[in-house]
């Protein structure tokens, strides 16, 4: 038995404070950091490719470099003769572009609509939540490709529908975790103090179910990328002749056998992109999940 | 005779260093209960949970030596033992009783299943069947097969953790641990638990390892007691002596914090009301939950609304703070009627009356500052500059003893009873005339709870406001209240001063809660 010296009063250790937020936490999983590098990666090519395009290669998206599919440059020409490496330099920032605002519109939406759905329950929730699984029971794809078929390929319809239809999916989530947030008594604290229900929303649940929606954007980002860059291969997204992944993938694929690049390229920029953006959002929901596990506990 | 357990210089690191166990030597023979008591954080549940075996992660023994001695065998060295062999020893020769049963029985498993699934783990010789039928007979349970076909939902807290207890001493084993099996139970169950545990032990020589923060409990079953501080023992002895005649000082410091039901505060000068309730009833479809509630609070006044879980204590009280509208009767404040929902009180009603939640895990916002969730009363129910505001919350967070320290630290960062400080401040922020008080220290280690009943008493002297304080924790009328009113079944069955109400409880409800409530 040990003396043990004693502090004035009896005092409870303070807890050990949480070691930093959601993205440290994510950052010691090995999939952040190879899913943030190759999204880096991409992302870097894209903005500054249609800037770096003519300063390496002499030549525009457009002009006419040599004969159609020659290995001449460093990537050969296109079916036209254009130049590849130009074209897949300038090919990826629309893509980023559309894919980035869609998956913002969809996130907002889908955020808003499943904290109302979720902090108003009853009669709302249900009304709002069995509406979204109407809207689930469509492909995303198929309502995009209607809605395209119909008005014409525009790149504000694009962003558009791909976004509107990813709000009832963020939405789903978004309610599951903010009914688990509304029980907690500092939101009742809040509506005790008579706080207008937007302001609950902002500033009290939105804050504590930022961990589920991280993942949400992560993985919206993803599916925008494919569902964008699948429309642009149809002929229905960005059109010709820009130049974009999705569209050279289809003007090149032809001819695969004598001249890949014109299809390879894009290829990899698109794959690594979305598995680069999806391996972050796997460290985000690993990372979330760890917290909930350590919260109750 | 020889000690069922011996712990002799355990010392338990974490991977990093810092100890957490040092030096720590204790033994319990069988028939005995050994009660290891101390603070969160001092180390109780890791040396509890050693004799299994098992440590957390994150820890490792750096020195010591534990020996458990099965029935009739010789006695074997829990910490030569591999992960397998440790294994086989947990449940049949050391068997652990955890604080949840909720959490530890599987829900979809009938609890008849459950019980004979440990016995045939372990290799039972003889009928597990029968086995199972006497060991719940033992606990006090019916043993017939239809009892033992029910899911773990079909119990209630107090069967539950008996199932569990039955669990543990399946097998017959050599020791038992009990990690706080009562905390979630109510007085009366859990005099019924402790009797049960108390029989068990003596009746089958089996030796117990008691881990509780709750001292009166110690006094009701403990033969011994080991007083745990900052990893080591400091005090340890028979249950009498030390807690009549404690020789450490932490001890003392524990036994004053200990609420005694024999003290009482002086009765007040009475005044008009300055809270009442008229007939106020609420009903979810058929299930009526309070009855034509009527009480009033004068101002300066604590009433002490004692009840059981689901006696519609809280129910009332959120009633009281507009929190649930969906009720009929009336409230009114200092005479004038409320409106049922908070939001359709004016800002001065919402000013005068203010209320402390339960847990102060989770009713402060994670994402917020403690200033800032501070603050909130005062943007909404004031029109003070961000100034004066920042002014009035570095205020009362003197007020409430905890300093301007935490003001922009999050509730992570701060304990249990800081955080509780800092709801506190919050409802004090806008001045009220009447506090409500919902089970506010049950979620905190009795030396908090001691400091903040006292802070609550005298902020209440010093703001003259009226107090609602709500608990099931009737130790702590004498400490805080100058009336009592009893609620059962959504019923005030017995109201009156806190000296009448103690000595001579008129309803048996009142007098059964007191003679279950643990004394030291």
């Amino acid at each position: 038995m040990t003396a043990v010296e004693l502090p004035g009063t009896v005092t409870e250790a303070a807890p050990p404070a949480r070691s930093g937020g959601l993205f440290r936490t994510a950052w010691g999983f090995p999939q952040a950091k190879i899913g943030t590098g190759l999204t880096l990666v991409v992302v870097l090519i894209a903005l500054l490719g249609p800037w770096l395009g003519p300063v390496l290669t002499g030549h525009t998206t457009t002009d006419f470099a040599g004969k159609p599919f020659k290995p001449d440059g460093v990537a050969g020409t296109d079916g036209l003769g254009r130049d590849v490496l130009t074209r897949f330099l300038a090919g990826g920032t629309t893509l980023l572009l559309y894919a980035v605002l869609a998956t913002a519109l969809g996130i907002v939406l889908g955020a808003l609509l499943g904290m109302v759905a979720g902090y108003g329950g009853g009669r709302l929730d249900s009304l709002l939540m069995r509406g979204n699984d109407v809207l689930l029971s469509f492909p995303q794809l198929v309502i995009a490709l209607l809605a395209i078929a119909v008005i014409g390929p525009e790149g504000w319809l694009l962003v558009l529908v791909i976004g509107l239809t990813h709000a009832p999916r963020t939405a789903r989530v978004a309610r599951q975790a903010t009914v688990a947030v509304r029980g907690q008594d500092y939101i009742r604290a809040a509506e005790m103090y008579a706080v207008p229900r937007s302001r609950i929303l902002l500033r009290e649940i939105l804050p504590n179910i930022t961990g589920p929606l991280m993942v949400e954007i992560g993985l919206r980002l993803t599916y925008s990328i494919g569902y964008i860059a699948s429309l642009s291969f149809l002929g229905l997204g960005i059109q010709p002749p820009s130049a974009d992944w999705g569209l050279m993938i289809n003007e090149n694929r032809i001819a695969l056998v004598v001249q890949p690049w014109g299809v390879l390229l894009p290829v990899l920029a698109i794959a690594a992109l979305t598995v680069g953006t999806n391996l972050v959002a796997d460290a985000l929901a690993s990372a979330a999940a760890g917290r909930k596990r350590e919260a109750r506990a | 005779m020889n000690a069922a357990l011996e712990v002799t210089g355990l010392a338990v690191r974490t991977t990093a260093g810092v100890p957490v166990l040092d030096d720590v030597s204790f033994a319990v023979a069988p028939g005995e209960v050994l009660a290891l008591v101390g603070e969160s954080g001092s180390g109780k549940t890791t040396a509890g949970l050693a004799p299994l075996g098992h440590f957390r992660r994150g820890l490792a023994v750096s020195g010591g030596r534990i020996t458990v001695c099965p029935r009739g065998e010789d006695s074997v060295d829990v910490l030569a033992l591999d992960t397998a062999a440790r294994r086989k020893l947990r449940g049949s020769t050391v068997a652990y009783i955890p604080q949840d049963p909720a959490l530890s029985l599987n829900p979809a498993l009938r609890i008849g299943l459950q019980i004979a699934e440990v016995l045939e783990t372990h290799g039972f010789p003889g009928s597990v069947e029968d086995r199972v039928a006497e060991v719940l007979a033992e606990v006090g349970l019916p043993a017939d097969p239809a009892y033992r076909r029910r899911y773990p939902h079909q119990l209630s807290g107090g069967q539950q953790q008996r199932v569990g207890i039955a669990m543990a001493f399946a097998c017959r084993p050599a020791v038992v641990v009990l990690d706080e099996p009562t905390t979630g139970l109510d007085v009366v169950t859990q005099a019924l638990v402790l009797k049960t545990v108390r029989a068990l032990t003596a009746e089958h020589g089996v030796a117990a390892l008691y881990i509780t923060h709750d001292l009166a409990v110690v006094a009701e079953i403990a033969d011994r007691v080991a007083v745990m501080y900052h990893g080591s023992i400091v005090e340890c002895g028979p249950a009498a002596s030390v807690l009549r005649s404690p020789s450490h000082a932490y001890t003392r410091r524990l036994l004053d914090a200990v609420p005694d039901p024999d003290a009482v505060v002086a009765p007040p000068p009475a005044a008009e009301p300055v809270l009442a309730t008229k007939g106020v009833t609420v009903s979810y479809g058929q299930h009526v939950v309070l009855r034509g509630v009527d009480l009033s609070v004068a101002r300066g006044e604590c009433l002490l609304l004692l009840g059981e879980s689901g006696s519609g204590k809280t129910t009332l009280s959120q009633c009281i703070a507009g929190l649930t509208s969906s009720y009929s009767g009336t409230i009114s404040l200092a005479g004038t009627g409320l409106a049922a929902s908070t939001r359709q009180r004016s800002d001065e009603q919402r000013r005068r009356i203010q209320y402390v939640f339960q847990s102060p895990f989770s009713s402060l916002n994670p994402r917020k500052t403690v200033a800032q969730s501070i603050e909130v009363p005062l943007t909404r129910l004031t029109s003070m500059s961000r100034a004066e505001r920042r002014e009035r919350v570095a205020e009362v967070l003197d007020r409430v003893r905890l300093g301007r320290a935490p003001a922009d630290r999050l509730p992570e960062q701060l304990s249990g009873g800081e955080r509780q400080r800092a709801a506190i401040a919050r409802a004090l922020v806008t001045t009220p005339d009447v506090l409500v008080c919902d089970e506010v220290t049950s979620a905190l280690d009795v030396s908090v709870q001691a400091t903040i009943v006292e802070l609550l008493g005298e902020l209440r002297r010093e703001l003259g406001m009226a107090m609602l304080f709500v608990t099931h924790n009737i130790a702590l009328a004498g400490e805080v209240a100058d009336r009592i009113a009893v609620l059962q079944g959504g019923a005030i069955v017995e109201e009156g001063s806190v000296r009448s109400v103690l000595d001579a409880p008129s309803h048996a409800y009142t007098r059964e809660l007191l003679a279950a409530t643990p004394r030291l």
